[in-house]
């Protein structure tokens, strides 16, 4: 038999260490949110000390022109990881939207724009049906998505040997039409941007995407809409992809068919590299415009050396996802042990 | 609390069938407004699928479910939710990554004109709603970095806002420290008050007589007893659970134990455990176990029995304690080298921890000994052969070839391969967690004589078992466990089914705010007991 001797733990001891561990989970959350902004911040000024060129208003605009497209896209997979998912048939989609906008355009602006739009984005629709509805992995379910829709893009064009040209100059100055030096997709996708933080942070669907991509059974026991809201995440991931491919078609004033292959997992690559969790539960908009940005720097970066082929910034950007990758994990780590 | 009062939800000869099982056996069950109500039970007494029905995860066979007076079937665990059935589980169901406030309003956060989310009325409702249960913290932290205790308050203050009438909780305790026990009592206290009925689940004979007005036990599927709290004796409570009542415990019973238990092995312990402790499961438990010794370990569920089996063979992680085989220390938390120097477990879930179902009989049984038995890294089949053979026949295994699906085999001869598998290792000491849970009385007396058999060829076994018969019987020397440390020590003549229950309702151990005054065991008239 036990004595009344035995004492319980001090209270006292918790309290020093929830301090220490409070402290470490902050800069554990602020290098989460804005370790590609740090980063980003870091290249941009060695970059500029390094290379004369670099530091330039062009050089500066043509690395968020070229960035543009890819933001756009990836703020819609945002949304989708952070919802515990992942969409593989952006790039397919991207490049399926420019084919049907430089199709469309034939008929006007209005065509050219909503054509695109409606087919992505009932791909979209439809994937999202399938995952929320079946329960079925995202992976394969968007990777379905990635080869059906390429190859619908594909017959379109008759194997790549028909390349239809915009020659609609309403539709191609929306994406070669400059104000301030930029052209508009940059102001789109900053629009874009804006909206989707508000959408993210400050509405039920926003807290609805975490709380699945947190814990889907929680989620459900919680009330959360999860089918509806799984469904509207590929939705937008889709309408988004699609939109970005007619932005691209209208500057390029053609739907070029070889582009986008791969684009997938750059995207993805810029997500995560903006502190979104692969594993959903956490994230922001604000960090994947740092990992967008920061991929386009190091792109840049890569041309300033004249003896590296771009082949390397994939090289570099490989890299630095993976050391991302397993910053996060660590982090995680770290925070748990708590 | 008034005894005419209209219950608020009740269970009405409820029958629930699962294949080959049936989990609640025509049981009735009421709860009624501004009450606290106990429902205990051991393994598979049915609480967990009352629960699950009360909740709408599950549907019942037969029976009805009355709620607010009137009948119910509800569909999803959202519907019962929605109608003001709220449901705490033992693992708090929230969301680690979104903050404190996110999580307790989400679904119902504060807007402003613009219907979008007011983050600065949130995090003040969210604090204000926390301040009322005694929590108060940075909502607008992540729900992860609070301590188990305010998460769980989290998650109760989440539940009763939603307008619940009744509040149920599935062992809500098992991961709190005491202060935060005491401010969920107080929480507790007031929802009765306010005319909220509470059902609480929970192992912690302790809390229940602290909190709970009435209590309900369940065995077996059936109901054991009704009735309120006050005066129940807590041996009797206990002896209402194990199902042993207390004037029929046999002196000899019906097992196959046939060895002489009071003899005291003597020697050095073949395996030593060393003050045992990891956070809310175990605490300083201490256990050896002799050549040809059986040692028991008894206590209620939970009260940390195969979690102190796991502990020695390293598969639970340790903050603190030691393990000797053979007198060598055994690195912490490496299943691998326990079972090298000689520890073999034979797990409590047969199914999801032990046999692999689509195997045949004789990879089952080397599954575990296939580099014992290979010579440069390939398995001689001849020896596997040899092996199987002779393990087939000491252990009686009925199986038409040692080809043969585990799978089809029945749940004694499934338990005699997983036991084949560990004695194959050659082990010094076995572990077995409930070895005779779930097969027929036959090959339940054919275990039970294996185990006395092995014990005679020199091996130390560790026996758990909530068979209050086996245990005593079965065990030269018996270590009564409860709530994670060891309450008590059996040997010689005091290894009895009297003497374990004795020892599990003794006072608690644990000083401080989870002791409570012993209640007056003087009144035992069972008024208002009844028995199925």
């Amino acid at each position: 038999m036990m004595t009344d001797s035995e004492v319980l733990p001090a209270h006292d001891a918790p309290a020093a260490r929830t301090a220490a561990a409070a402290r470490r989970e902050h800069v554990g959350r602020l290098l989460q949110h804005h370790g590609a902004l740090i980063v980003l911040a870091v290249l941009v000024v060695v970059g500029s000390v390094a290379f004369d060129f670099f530091a330039t208003p062009e050089n500066a605009a043509s690395v968020v022109v070229s960035s543009s497209f890819l933001a756009i896209i990836a703020l819609g997979m945002t949304f989708v990881i952070i919802s515990g998912g992942i969409d593989l048939s952006v790039g397919s989609l991207f490049v399926l939207g420019g084919v049907l906008a430089a199709y469309g355009s034939q008929a006007g602006v209005v065509v050219a724009l909503l054509l695109p739009l409606a087919v992505c984005g009932t791909f979209g629709l439809v994937q999202g049906l399938i995952i929320a509805r079946t329960g079925m992995a995202p992976f394969i379910v968007t990777l379905a998505g990635l080869l059906g829709v390429r190859g619908l893009m594909l017959a379109l064009s008759n194997e790549g040997a028909t390349t239809y040209l915009v020659k609609n100059p309403a539709f191609a100055a929306l994406g070669q039409g400059e104000l301030f030096g930029l052209t508009y997709p940059v102001y789109i996708a900053a629009a874009l941007a804006l909206l989707c933080m508000l959408l993210l942070q400050r509405t039920g669907f926003g807290q609805n995407v975490f709380a699945i991509g947190g814990n889907e059974h929680a989620a459900t026991l919680m009330g959360v809409p999860v089918v509806r809201t799984k469904v509207l995440v590929y939705l937008m991931s889709g309408l988004l992809a699609g939109l970005a491919g007619a932005l691209n078609a209208a500057r390029l004033s053609s739907g070029v068919t070889i582009l986008g292959i791969g684009l997938e997992l750059d995207v993805i690559a810029a997500v995560v590299i903006g502190g979104t969790l692969l594993t959903g539960g956490a994230g922001s908009v604000t960090g994947t415009v740092s990992g967008v940005l920061l991929l386009g720097v190091i792109q840049s970066l890569i041309n300033q050396i004249g003896d590296l082929t771009s082949s390397f910034q994939q090289v570099v950007s490989g890299g630095f996802l993976a050391l991302v990758v397993i910053a996060q994990r660590l982090l995680s780590k770290a925070q748990r042990l708590n | 609390m008034g005894a005419s009062e209209e219950p608020v939800l009740e269970a009405r000869q409820v029958t629930k069938r699962f294949p080959g099982v049936v989990a609640l056996d025509g049981v009735s069950f009421a709860v009624l407004p501004g009450e606290v109500h106990a429902l205990v039970g051991e393994n598979g007494a049915g609480k967990s699928t009352l629960i699950k029905v009360f909740t709408g995860v599950y549907r019942p066979d037969g029976g009805e479910l009355r709620y607010q007076g009137e009948r119910v079937a509800f569909g999803t665990p959202l519907e019962a939710q929605r109608s003001g059935i709220s449901t705490i589980y033992q693992e708090v169901n929230l969301v680690p990554m979104m903050s404190v406030a996110r999580n307790l309003l989400l679904g119902r956060e504060p807007r402003n004109r613009l219907g979008v989310i007011d983050a600065t009325r949130m995090y003040a409702e969210a604090e204000a709603l926390l301040a009322g249960y005694g929590v108060r913290t940075d909502v607008r932290r992540p729900l992860r970095t609070l301590g188990m205790g305010a998460q769980q308050m989290v998650a109760l203050a989440r539940a009763i806002s939603v307008d619940a009438r009744v509040v149920i909780m599935d062992e809500p305790t098992s991961s709190l420290e005491p202060r935060e026990v005491e401010t969920l009592f107080g929480v507790i206290r007031r929802l009765r008050d306010d005319g909220i009925a509470v059902v609480y689940v929970s192992h912690r004979l302790d809390e229940l007589y602290q909190v709970c007005d009435r209590v309900t036990v369940l065995r077996d599927g059936r109901l054991a007893h009704t009735g309120p709290m006050a005066g129940l004796d807590r041996l009797r409570l206990i002896s209402l659970m194990l199902g042993r009542a207390l004037d029929e415990v046999r002196t000899s019973g019906a097992t196959r134990f046939s060895r002489d238990h009071d003899a005291e092995a003597t020697g050095a312990p073949v395996m030593e455990a060393r003050s045992l402790t990891s956070r809310h499961v175990l605490r300083d438990v201490s256990v050896s176990v002799r050549p040809g010794e059986v040692v028991g370990l008894g206590g209620l569920l939970g009260a940390g029995r195969s979690e102190t089996a796991k502990a020695i063979l390293g598969a639970l992680p340790l903050d603190s304690g030691v393990v000797l085989v053979a007198g060598l220390p055994l690195r912490r938390g490496s299943t691998t080298t326990a079972i090298r120097a000689g520890v073999s477990l034979l797990p409590e879930d047969r199914k999801a921890e032990g046999i692999i179902p689509n195997l045949s009989v004789r990879e089952n049984i080397v599954l575990a000994s296939l580099s014992r038995l290979a010579r440069g890294g390939v398995v001689s089949d001849a020896r596997v052969d040899e092996v199987v053979d002779a393990f087939i026949r000491k252990l009686r295994i009925k199986a038409s070839s040692p080809h043969q699906k585990v799978s089809e085999l029945s749940g004694g001869n499934q338990q005699k391969v997983l036991l084949a598998r560990w004695l194959a290792v050659r082990p010094k000491v076995l572990l077995l967690d409930e070895p005779t849970r779930g097969i027929d009385v036959g090959a339940k007396a054919e275990v039970q004589a294996l185990i006395d058999e092995l014990a005679d060829e020199g091996l130390g076994v560790l026996l758990i078992s909530s068979d209050l018969e086996e245990l005593a019987e079965g065990s030269d020397r018996i270590i009564v466990l409860r709530e994670g440390a060891v309450v008590a020590e059996l040997s010689g003549a005091d290894v009895t089914e009297q003497g374990i229950m004795t020892s599990i309702a003794h006072h608690s151990p644990t000083s401080g705010p989870l002791a409570v005054e012993p209640v007056t065991r003087a009144d035992h008239s069972s008024k208002a007991e009844s028995h199925d």
